[in-house]
C-alpha cells in the first residue's frame, strides 16, 4: 500500500444544469483527501453540496444534466474518467456508501440475505452456500441477533435500527477502502444512534477502512472523526484535524455552528443564531459566500473570493480574517 | 392551580379486527400517563419513537379521545365539554408540527392562513384584522409585507415561523410543539428555539415539548417526562433529572447524547436489543428486556411512579439500589475561553469585534 492519501479530490467542481436554463453550483473548487484507515466528518448545512459530493465520488449523479470537473483519485483511478463497467466493479466492492433512510435504500421485495449475497456474488464469485455464509457472519459482525434467522427476512419486518445495521453490513459485504456514511444516525432515536456509532468505532478499528461520515450533527464529529471538512454554499471554508476544530475554529460560519447548538454544561439563554440565507447558486456572490450573513465582515470580503490559507499544519480557512482569536484578544 | 392536569390517561388503538369487526389486537400507545403543568412552564415529553408521546399531546388537544382518563385545563374538565366549548377551548391550545410545510396550505397566502383563526374565533373585527396579522409576523421576525407569499415562497425555518404565527395568533395559553426544530438544520434550529423562548416570556405561554433531542430538551424544558411504551418512568425538574437521572432508561437516553467534545468523558450505556412492540409490551416493568439492572422481581411486578421529596418521581423497583448516576450525562466540558469569546462576538455582531467591520 502506498502511503499517499486513498482518495484525492482535487478542484471538483459540479454544476446542475436545469430544464429552465438555470445552472446551480452546487460544488466548487473542493479538495479533499483521505488517508488510509481515517475518518473524515464533512459538515455543513442542507443544500451546501456535501450529499452531492459524495454522489461524484460513488458515480450517481445523472449524467444529461450534471457537468463535473477536476479530479477523483481513488485506488490509482481517476473516478472521474473511469468506464461505467469500471465503476460497476468498485462500487459494493471496494467503495460502499450507507445512506440516511434505509428504508428507501434496501429492496422491499427481496429478502436481506439476498440482497447481501447479490453483491458479494457479484463482487467475489464463489458460491451461493459460501456467500450465504459470509452474509450470516456479516449480519454477526452488525451484532443482528440470531442472524442465521434473520437472514430470510423482508426488510419491513426489521426496525428502523435493524435496517441500517443490514445497509452498513451490506455496505461491509466486499471489505470496501472507503465508506461513505450519508447521515447514518439522522433518522434514528438516541439509543439506537449510539448503538450505530459504537459500531462504527468498532468498524473503524478492526477493518482499517477509511471512512466519509456527512453530518449536520457536531456531537456524532466529535465522536467519530478524526478531521473535519465544514462545506459551505458548495465550498470547502475550514478544515482541520477535530480536537483543534472544536477548540480554535478559524471560520467565522464554524464559529456560528458550534454556538447554536444547545449545550448540556450550562444553560445559555440565547443561543447563537446566523442570521439571513445561504446565497442563491445560480448566482454566487464574486466574494467570500458567507460575507453577507457573517458578523466579521470587512469590505474586503465582498470583493475577492478569499482562498483556503494553512494557518497551522493541517488546519486550514477560507477568511481573510483568520486568525480569528486577534478579534477577541 | 396547575394550567393543566393529565390524570390516569389511556389510550389503545385497535391494531387489528377479524372478520366480523371483533377487536383482536391493541397498541397501548398511552397507558396511565399523569402529569401537571403550570402556566408559563415548560414540559418535555422525551422518549423513543413509538413511546407514545406524541399520543399524549394529542389527547391533551382532544384531536383523539381518550379511552381512560381526565384532562383538566384550568380547573375544567376537558372530556366533558360540548362541541362548542372545545371550540372555545381550541382558541386556549394550539400544536406545532414538525413538518411546517405539511401543516401550511399551500393554496393560502400568510395573511389568509394568519386570518383564518382571527376570523374563526371572531377576535378581531374585520377592518382591524390586517393590522393584526402584520403584528403577529413581526412576533416571530417576519416582516409585514411577507403576508401575500405563499408557503412554498419560504424557508424551511421561516415556514415554522409561520406555522408559530399561526399558534400564537389565538392568543393561546398552552402550546404543544411537537418535534419542532427535527427537520431544521443547525443554524435555523437555535432561531427558532431562541423565538420560542422569547414569545414564552412575552406572552407568558406554556409549553409541551416533544423531542428526542435531549440537548434542545435541556436547553428549553423545566420539567421534563421520559416515556417509555405508553408510560412515564420518570419525571423531574430538567436540571435535576439531567444532573443525576434515575431510571435506568433515562440514564441510557441521557448517556447516548452525543456532544460537540472530541474525547468527552462518558461512560454511555449501550442498550442492546430492540425496543418492544407496544402492541404486546412485556410484562412487569416495560423496560425489563432491555434493562441491564433487571431482577426476577421487574419480569413480573409494574413499579409505580414514587417521588422524594424534590418532585422527582420514579418507577423502578431498583431506585434505592443503582449505582451512582455520576458522569452517566456526557460532559461537553464548556467551550475553550477563544471560542466562548468567538461565539459571543459572533452573536452580538460586528461591534462586538476587534479592528469594526463595515457598518451595514
Amino acid at each position: 500500500m502506498s502511503t499517499g492519501p486513498l482518495i484525492d479530490i482535487k478542484d471538483l467542481r459540479i454544476r446542475f444544469h436545469g430544464d429552465d436554463g438555470r445552472v446551480t453550483h452546487a460544488v466548487d473548487g473542493v479538495d479533499l483527501s483521505v488517508a488510509n484507515g481515517a475518518t473524515l466528518g464533512l459538515v455543513g448545512e442542507s443544500g451546501c453540496g456535501k450529499s452531492v459530493t459524495s454522489l461524484a465520488i460513488m458515480g450517481l449523479l445523472p449524467k444529461q444534466s450534471t457537468e463535473i470537473s477536476g479530479a477523483i483519485r481513488f485506488d490509482g483511478f481517476d473516478l472521474l474518467k473511469t468506464s461505467d463497467q469500471t465503476l460497476r466493479d468498485l462500487r459494493g466492492n471496494r467503495l460502499a456508501m450507507i445512506f440516511q433512510e434505509p428504508m428507501t435504500s434496501l429492496n422491499p421485495s427481496l429478502t436481506i440475505g439476498d440482497q447481501i449475497t447479490e453483491t458479494i456474488l457479484r463482487h467475489r464469485g464463489g458460491s451461493r452456500r459460501s456467500a450465504r455464509e459470509r452474509a450470516i457472519e456479516l449480519l454477526r459482525r452488525v451484532h443482528i441477533p440470531s442472524a442465521e434467522r434473520r437472514i430470510d427476512e423482508y426488510p419491513h419486518k426489521l426496525s428502523g435500527g435493524m435496517r441500517q445495521r443490514v445497509m452498513i453490513a451490506m455496505a461491509l459485504a466486499c471489505d470496501p477502502r472507503l465508506l461513505i456514511a450519508d447521515e447514518p444516525t439522522t433518522a434514528l432515536d438516541v439509543t439506537l444512534q449510539a448503538q450505530i456509532l459504537e459500531l462504527m468505532r468498532e468498524l473503524k478499528a478492526t477493518s482499517g477502512a477509511a471512512i466519509i461520515l456527512i453530518t449536520h450533527d457536531l456531537g456524532v464529529v466529535a465522536e467519530v472523526c478524526d478531521e473535519v471538512a465544514v462545506m459551505y454554499a458548495g465550498e470547502i471554508v475550514e478544515r482541520a484535524p477535530v480536537d483543534e476544530l472544536f477548540a480554535a475554529p478559524q471560520h467565522p460560519y464554524t464559529v456560528g455552528l458550534l454556538g447554536s447548538i444547545p449545550r448540556l454544561d450550562h444553560r445559555a439563554e440565547q443561543l447563537a443564531t446566523i442570521e439571513g440565507m445561504v446565497p442563491n447558486m445560480a448566482q454566487p456572490p464574486a466574494g467570500c459566500r458567507f460575507a453577507a450573513r457573517c458578523p466579521f465582515v470587512l469590505d474586503a470580503c465582498t470583493k475577492a473570493l478569499p482562498p483556503l490559507v494553512e494557518l497551522s499544519p493541517g488546519h486550514l480557512s477560507r477568511c481573510i480574517r483568520a486568525p480569528l482569536e486577534l478579534l477577541v484578544s | 392551580m396547575a394550567l393543566l392536569e393529565v390524570q390516569g390517561l389511556v389510550k389503545h388503538f385497535v391494531a387489528e379486527r377479524s372478520l366480523f369487526g371483533r377487536e383482536l389486537a391493541h397498541v397501548k400507545a398511552v397507558d396511565g400517563v399523569s402529569f401537571s403543568l403550570d402556566a408559563g412552564k415548560t414540559l418535555a415529553l422525551v422518549g423513543e419513537s413509538g413511546c407514545g408521546k406524541s399520543t399524549v399531546s394529542r389527547l391533551v388537544l382532544r384531536l383523539i379521545e381518550p379511552d381512560a382518563g381526565t384532562i383538566r385545563f384550568e380547573g375544567r374538565d376537558l372530556l366533558a365539554l360540548d362541541a362548542g366549548a372545545l371550540r372555545a377551548f381550541r382558541r386556549e391550545a394550539q400544536i406545532i408540527f414538525q413538518d411546517p410545510y405539511a401543516s401550511l396550505n399551500p393554496r393560502m397566502t400568510v395573511g389568509q392562513i394568519l386570518t383564518e383563526p382571527l376570523a374563526l374565533h371572531d377576535l378581531v373585527p374585520p377592518a382591524r384584522r390586517r393590522e393584526r396579522v402584520e403584528e403577529i409576523l413581526r412576533l416571530v421576525g417576519l416582516e409585514p409585507r411577507l403576508a401575500r407569499r405563499y408557503p412554498h415562497e419560504f424557508s424551511g425555518g421561516q415556514r415554522q415561523r409561520i406555522a408559530i404565527a399561526r399558534a400564537i395568533a389565538v392568543e393561546p395559553k398552552l402550546i404543544i410543539c411537537d418535534e419542532p426544530v427535527s427537520a431544521l438544520d443547525v443554524s435555523i434550529r437555535s432561531q427558532i428555539l431562541n423565538l420560542l423562548r422569547e414569545l414564552q416570556d412575552r406572552l407568558g405561554l406554556a409549553y409541551i415539548f416533544v423531542s428526542h433531542d435531549l440537548a434542545v430538551v435541556k436547553h428549553i424544558a423545566d420539567h421534563v417526562a421520559v416515556m417509555n411504551l405508553g408510560q412515564i418512568v420518570e419525571t423531574a425538574e430538567a436540571d435535576t433529572l439531567f444532573a443525576a437521572p434515575c431510571h435506568p432508561y433515562s440514564r441510557a437516553l441521557l448517556s447516548a447524547i452525543p456532544v460537540p467534545k472530541p474525547q468527552a468523558k462518558r461512560s454511555r450505556i449501550v442498550l442492546q436489543g430492540e425496543i418492544p412492540s407496544a402492541m404486546n409490551p412485556p410484562s412487569g416493568c416495560r423496560f425489563h428486556t432491555r434493562c441491564p439492572y433487571v431482577i426476577e422481581r421487574c419480569r413480573s411486578d409494574l413499579p409505580e411512579l414514587v417521588a422524594d421529596g424534590i418532585g422527582h418521581a420514579t418507577a423502578c423497583h431498583r431506585t434505592s439500589e443503582l449505582p451512582s448516576s455520576a458522569a452517566i450525562v456526557p460532559s461537553d466540558g464548556g467551550f475553550s475561553p477563544v471560542l466562548e469569546k468567538l461565539v459571543a462576538a459572533f452573536s452580538s455582531g460586528p461591534e462586538a469585534v476587534r479592528g469594526g467591520g463595515v457598518s451595514s
